[in-house]
C-alpha cells in the first residue's frame, strides 16, 4: 500500500474531546478519533448507544455536541464548506424517491453535489451496483435491498475523499456485500477515508480502525 | 504495486445553477406524478367557495359584497392545507438530509422548494378564483385584480409558511402547531390582499394595496430563505 501521505489528498477529519448527551443520557464522552487518507474506520456499539448519533455529529448535522471538530487542521465551523466539498454522506433512510426512477434519484443527487453528470455515467453505475435493467423503474417498485443499492450507486458517480455511511449493508445480499467491501478497500486505496457503522461481520479490510461505543458513556479506540 | 489513481480534493466550487434547476425539476416532476397532493387544495378552495350561496344566500347583491373576503380567506386556508407537506416527505427519505449536506446555500435549494409549491398551489388558485368568483356574484371588473392579488399573495405564503412547515417537519403532527405558528403572520396578507378586491369594486385606488402586498412579498423573499434554513437546521438538530 501507498504511504498515505502522498499524492493530492492529505486532508483528515479529526474530532477531539468529542462528548454528546441525548435525553439526559450521556452517549459518550472523551472521545478521540482521526480519520485520514487511506483509513477506514469502523463505529461499533449496541442498539442506542449513539453510533448514528455520532456520525450525524462528524458529518456536520448535529450541532449539540461538546467538544471540537477540525477538517483538515481547521475548526469546523471555518472549514465547513470545504469539508461538505469533499463529504458523502449515505443516512439510515437512503435518500431515494418512490415516485422517481433510480436514474432521475441519482441526477439529482449529482447534481445536489454541484455536478451535471451524464447519463452513461449513470447507467454504468447503476450496472455496475447489479441494477442493470432497473433504471427506469419508479424505485417505489424496487424492494429495500435495490432502493439502497440505488443510493450506494452515489458511492461511484461523485468521487468524493470522505465516506461516512450509515449501516450501508443493510438489506444488501451476499454478493452486494463483497462487492461493497471491495469498494470500501479500494477507495482506503485511492487515498479516501471511510467511517462506517455496521453491524455486519467485514471482512478483514485493510487499515481499518475501531471504535467502540459503550454503556455508560466512555470510548475506547482499539486498532 | 500497480498504481491507483488517487482522489483529488474538491475544492467547494460552483454548481449552484445545476443544483437548482436540478431540484426544481425534481420537485416538478414529483408533485406531477402525484396530482392528488396538487388537487387537493384546488378542490377544497372550490368546495368552500360553491358552499357559501347555499348557506348563505343566493342573493347576488349579498354576496357580491363579502365575496372578496371569502375568496381570500378559502384561498389562504387551502395554502395553508398543502404546506404540512411541503419538507415531510423529504425529511421521512433522508432527502433532507442530502439537502443539508450539499455544498451548495441551503436557503437558496429551499427557494426551489418553495417555488414549486407556489406555481403548483398558489398560481393555480389564484387562477382558479375569478372563475369561482362568477358563482359569488362578484362584478366582472375585479377579476384581473382578483387573480393579481392572489397572485402575489399566495407568493408571500409560500414563503411565509415553509417557516413553520420547516419549523414542525421533525414532529409527528405538526399541522396544528404549524397553523397556529403561521397564521398570524398571515393576516397583513389577508387584509391588503381583500382590501385590493375591495378596492377595485368600489372603484377606488387600488395601487397601494397592491404595493404592500408587492412589499410584503419582497420583504419575505428577503428574509424567508435564510429563516426556512435555520429552520430546516433546527429541526434536524431535534
Amino acid at each position: 500500500m501507498q504511504s498515505a501521505a502522498t499524492g493530492g489528498s492529505s486532508l483528515r477529519l479529526q474530532a477531539r474531546q468529542l462528548a454528546c448527551e441525548r435525553d439526559d443520557r450521556l452517549l459518550f464522552c472523551d472521545l478521540d478519533l482521526e480519520v485520514g487518507p487511506g483509513q477506514i474506520v469502523r463505529i461499533e456499539g449496541p442498539n442506542g448507544s449513539g453510533k448514528t448519533t455520532l456520525l450525524k455529529i462528524l458529518s456536520g448535522q448535529l450541532g449539540d455536541y461538546q467538544g471540537e471538530l477540525y477538517w483538515d487542521d481547521v475548526p469546523m465551523h471555518a472549514a465547513r464548506d470545504a469539508f461538505l466539498a469533499n463529504l458523502l454522506y449515505l443516512g439510515h433512510a437512503p435518500g431515494i424517491k418512490g415516485a422517481l426512477t433510480a436514474l432521475e434519484n441519482l441526477s439529482w443527487h449529482q447534481a445536489l453535489a454541484g455536478e451535471a453528470g451524464d447519463h452513461r455515467g449513470r447507467m454504468t453505475a447503476l450496472a455496475e451496483i447489479g441494477l442493470a435493467g432497473f433504471e427506469d423503474v419508479p424505485c417505489a417498485q424496487l424492494s429495500a435491498g435495490q432502493q439502497r443499492r440505488v443510493a450506494l450507486a452515489r458511492l461511484s458517480l461523485i468521487p468524493r475523499l470522505l465516506w461516512v455511511l450509515d449501516e450501508p449493508f443493510t438489506a444488501i445480499d451476499k454478493d452486494g456485500v463483497a462487492a461493497l467491501e471491495r469498494r470500501l478497500l479500494s477507495h482506503s486505496a485511492r487515498g479516501g477515508s471511510v467511517i462506517l457503522t455496521t453491524h455486519h461481520d467485514l471482512a478483514p479490510l485493510g487499515d481499518i480502525r475501531r471504535v467502540r461505543l459503550g454503556e455508560g458513556g466512555s470510548a475506547d479506540a482499539a486498532r | 504495486m500497480q498504481h491507483v489513481e488517487r482522489l483529488a480534493v474538491t475544492e467547494p466550487r460552483g454548481g449552484l445553477g445545476v443544483a437548482l434547476a436540478a431540484t426544481l425539476r425534481r420537485d416538478l416532476m414529483l408533485l406531477m406524478r402525484r396530482r392528488s397532493e396538487v388537487m387537493n387544495p384546488l378542490v377544497f378552495f372550490a368546495l368552500v367557495i360553491t358552499l357559501f350561496p347555499l348557506g348563505i344566500s343566493p342573493d347576488a347583491e349579498l354576496l357580491a359584497t363579502v365575496a372578496p373576503g371569502l375568496l381570500w380567506v378559502a384561498a389562504l386556508l387551502a395554502t395553508l392545507l398543502s404546506l404540512d407537506s411541503l419538507f415531510r416527505a423529504d425529511f421521512e427519505d433522508g432527502c433532507l438530509e442530502q439537502l443539508l449536506l450539499s455544498p451548495q446555500p441551503l436557503a437558496l435549494l429551499v427557494m426551489a422548494k418553495v417555488a414549486v409549491h407556489w406555481l403548483l398551489t398558489g398560481l393555480p388558485l389564484a387562477l382558479m378564483a375569478p372563475l369561482l368568483g362568477i358563482t359569488l356574484a362578484l362584478p366582472a371588473g375585479s377579476y384581473g385584480i382578483l387573480s393579481l392579488s392572489l397572485a402575489l399573495g399566495t407568493a408571500s405564503l409560500s414563503l411565509i409558511g415553509a417557516i413553520g412547515a420547516a419549523l414542525t417537519v421533525g414532529l409527528a403532527r405538526g399541522g396544528v402547531l404549524l397553523s397556529l405558528l403561521v397564521l398570524p403572520l398571515y393576516v397583513p396578507v389577508l387584509i391588503f390582499g381583500t382590501g385590493a378586491v375591495q378596492a377595485a369594486l368600489l372603484g377606488d385606488a387600488l395601487a397601494a394595496h397592491l404595493a404592500i402586498l408587492g412589499a410584503l412579498l419582497a420583504g419575505a423573499l428577503m428574509l424567508a430563505p435564510w429563516a426556512i434554513a435555520a429552520s430546516l437546521r433546527i429541526s434536524i438538530n431535534g
